[in-house]
């Protein structure tokens, strides 16, 4: 059951079962639902920016253990980061999802762990849900600030 | 396991003729196949018949003088041929199709988009697989015309009072699914045909998840059209087959235009080709048609009737075994004279993605999502499930290696 074990890891395992960052922000600066056609799993994704800065962010929604792990292991290391250190995070992760970047422990926290996702390609949505949700966000609230919204 | 003794099928002696459940798997263990809801392995003789025709009389059919043409035309249609007499249908209005979901579409386009307008109804249920919703809805949003669905009991069956509340003067179509491939419940297909025609109602019957599985009479049905699919009952994958009212097939314009549909084309237009060749534009799927030929005389030599008892005392077992399994809820009916032998369920605690994983670790391959069925799943207020589905070929073992899988699932995720 080696890869068993290499996919679920304990700290993926510790994720999803005591998850961080779940939840909903009150007057939030941005916030996004995508959902995973698939398998039917859904994400809210809220941020808080502050001068550029993401104070506070949550995730909600159902999913695997894969998706829940994820959306908690983002929370975590994206909380306190400026808006273009939370993209280039989050494609460094898209990368290491597909296979195409050596991993970064400095820079993924705990979701290095997510690394073995890689190489079951029908679970590699399943962790991207929540990472990709950040982007879009981001990607809300810029187009937000510039249209004076 | 249990009195099996009424037993007509020997399960065991039948896997040994499925080349992927006669082999170990990939690090060594037996493969328990439980996802032929979605499609059946294939038996050694089918994969036999595809290669000969390959091999020794490869040619187009309905075109070549030659020899090699002839023989491959008569392989084909002889295939239509056993399709026809497997559901009692006439060969000349047995179409084949690229599948089950085009066979339906066929009929919303061909049909729907010239019959349907402003106010009328298509009645679809909430348990149709999306290939008997989405064609009635883009077919509705060109015409005009409204889908309403009826309602499923919590017990996982079809609401026949509201179905016969809905029937009306307005329904112009009553679309239905013989077997639930969801939650494994039959429906009464019968009935419901009588109702809608009483109503002056056309019918559609998603025959996929029945035909494979236990005797259908096309004629004793009497709907208006029948689709099913051929990979499901040990056939390829690119044929499926409408079975339909050979008066409406002569009434309908053709849904795709080509070759082979046409009795001749002109500057000024052209005029069609006799049923059934007026529905199928284009080179067939000839060594499909072949293989498909070749899994309906297997089947007919299990029996039908056989295959239906050996997978009621399957989803007798399966009941039981997933009675044992700690916190897990099943979807659809209990009464194995009313379902089939697919079956849904969740897991508390473990979401059914994981399930699929771990159960995969095991050697138990299940399907898990919404099984192309997401109005049921909101209708159930769930999400997913994961599903296991049985076919001749299922033992014994299979359903013990899902009951013991999914308990050490539900402890191994902390869920227990």
């Amino acid at each position: 059951m080696g890869g068993l074990d290499d996919l679920y890891q304990q700290l993926i395992l510790d994720h999803y079962r005591n998850r961080r960052g779940r939840g909903r922000i009150e007057g939030a600066s941005a916030s996004v639902h995508e959902h995973n056609p698939v398998c039917g799993d859904e994400c809210y994704l809220d941020i808080l920016v502050v001068d550029g800065r993401i104070v506070e962010i949550r995730a909600d929604g159902d999913g695997c253990s894969i998706s829940q792990a994820a959306a908690s292991m983002l929370t975590e290391v994206a909380e306190g980061k400026d808006l273009d250190e939370a993209l280039d995070l989050v494609e460094h992760f898209r990368l290491m999802m597909h296979g195409e970047a050596e991993p970064d422990e400095d820079l993924l926290g705990d979701a290095i762990a997510l690394e073995g996702v890689a190489r079951y390609p029908v679970r590699v949505k399943c962790a991207l849900l929540s990472w990709l949700a950040l982007r879009d966000c981001i990607a809300d609230y810029r187009e937000t600030v510039a249209t004076g919204g | 396991m249990g009195n099996s003794a009424q037993h007509t099928l020997d399960a065991r002696a039948l896997r040994a003729e499925f080349p992927i459940l006669a082999s170990p798997r990939p690090g060594g263990g037996e493969v328990h196949y439980l996802d032929s809801a979605a499609t059946s392995q294939k038996p050694q003789r089918v994969l036999d018949a595809m290669d000969a025709y390959y091999r020794e009389t490869n040619a187009n059919v309905h075109r070549g003088v030659y020899e090699m043409a002839a023989e491959a035309t008569e392989r084909f249609e002889a295939g239509r041929d056993a399709v026809a007499r497997l559901v009692n249908h006439p060969r000349e209005a047995t179409v084949f199709t690229k599948n089950a979901t085009e066979a339906i579409n066929l009929v919303a386009w061909a049909w729907g988009i010239r019959e349907l307008g402003e106010g009328d109804e298509v009645l679809v249920t909430l348990m149709e697989h999306h290939s008997n919703t989405v064609p009635w809805q883009i077919v509705a949003g060109i015409t005009g015309a409204t889908v309403r669905f009826c309602p499923v009991t919590p017990g996982g069956e079809l609401d026949m009072d509201a179905m016969r509340g809905m029937i009306g003067p307005r329904t112009r179509m009553v679309a239905v699914v013989h077997v639930s491939n969801t939650l494994g419940t039959i429906n009464p297909v019968e009935e419901i045909v009588a109702m809608a025609h009483d109503a002056g109602a056309l019918t559609m019957v998603d025959a996929t998840q029945s035909v494979p599985h236990m005797p259908v009479d096309a004629a004793a049905i009497g709907s208006d059209f029948l689709a099913f699919t051929g990979h499901k009952r040990g056939g390829p994958t690119g044929i499926g087959v409408l079975a339909a009212a050979p008066e409406r097939l002569e009434a309908m314009e053709p849904f795709l235009g080509g070759g082979e549909m046409i009795s001749d084309v002109t500057t000024e237009g052209s005029s069609w080709n006799d049923i059934p060749w007026k529905f199928e534009a284009g080179t067939p799927p000839i060594a499909e048609a072949v293989g498909l030929g070749e899994a309906v005389a297997f089947l007919e030599e299990v029996g039908l009737e056989n295959i239906r008892a050996h997978e009621k005392e399957v989803a007798r077992q399966m009941l039981d075994a997933l009675d044992e399994v700690p916190g897990l809820t099943l979807y659809g009916p209990r009464d194995v004279e009313r379902r089939g032998a697919s079956m849904s369920f969740s897991l508390d605690g473990v979401h059914p993605h994981d399930i699929g994983q771990f159960l995969d670790s095991k050697g138990v391959c299940v399907r898990a999502g919404h099984h192309c069925t997401k109005p049921l799943m909101r209708h159930m207020g769930v999400q997913s499930t994961a599903r296991a589905s049985a076919y001749l070929y299922t033992t014994d073992d299979d359903i013990l290696a899902l009951r013991d899988a999914l308990i050490e699932c539900r402890e191994w995720f902390g869920a227990a």
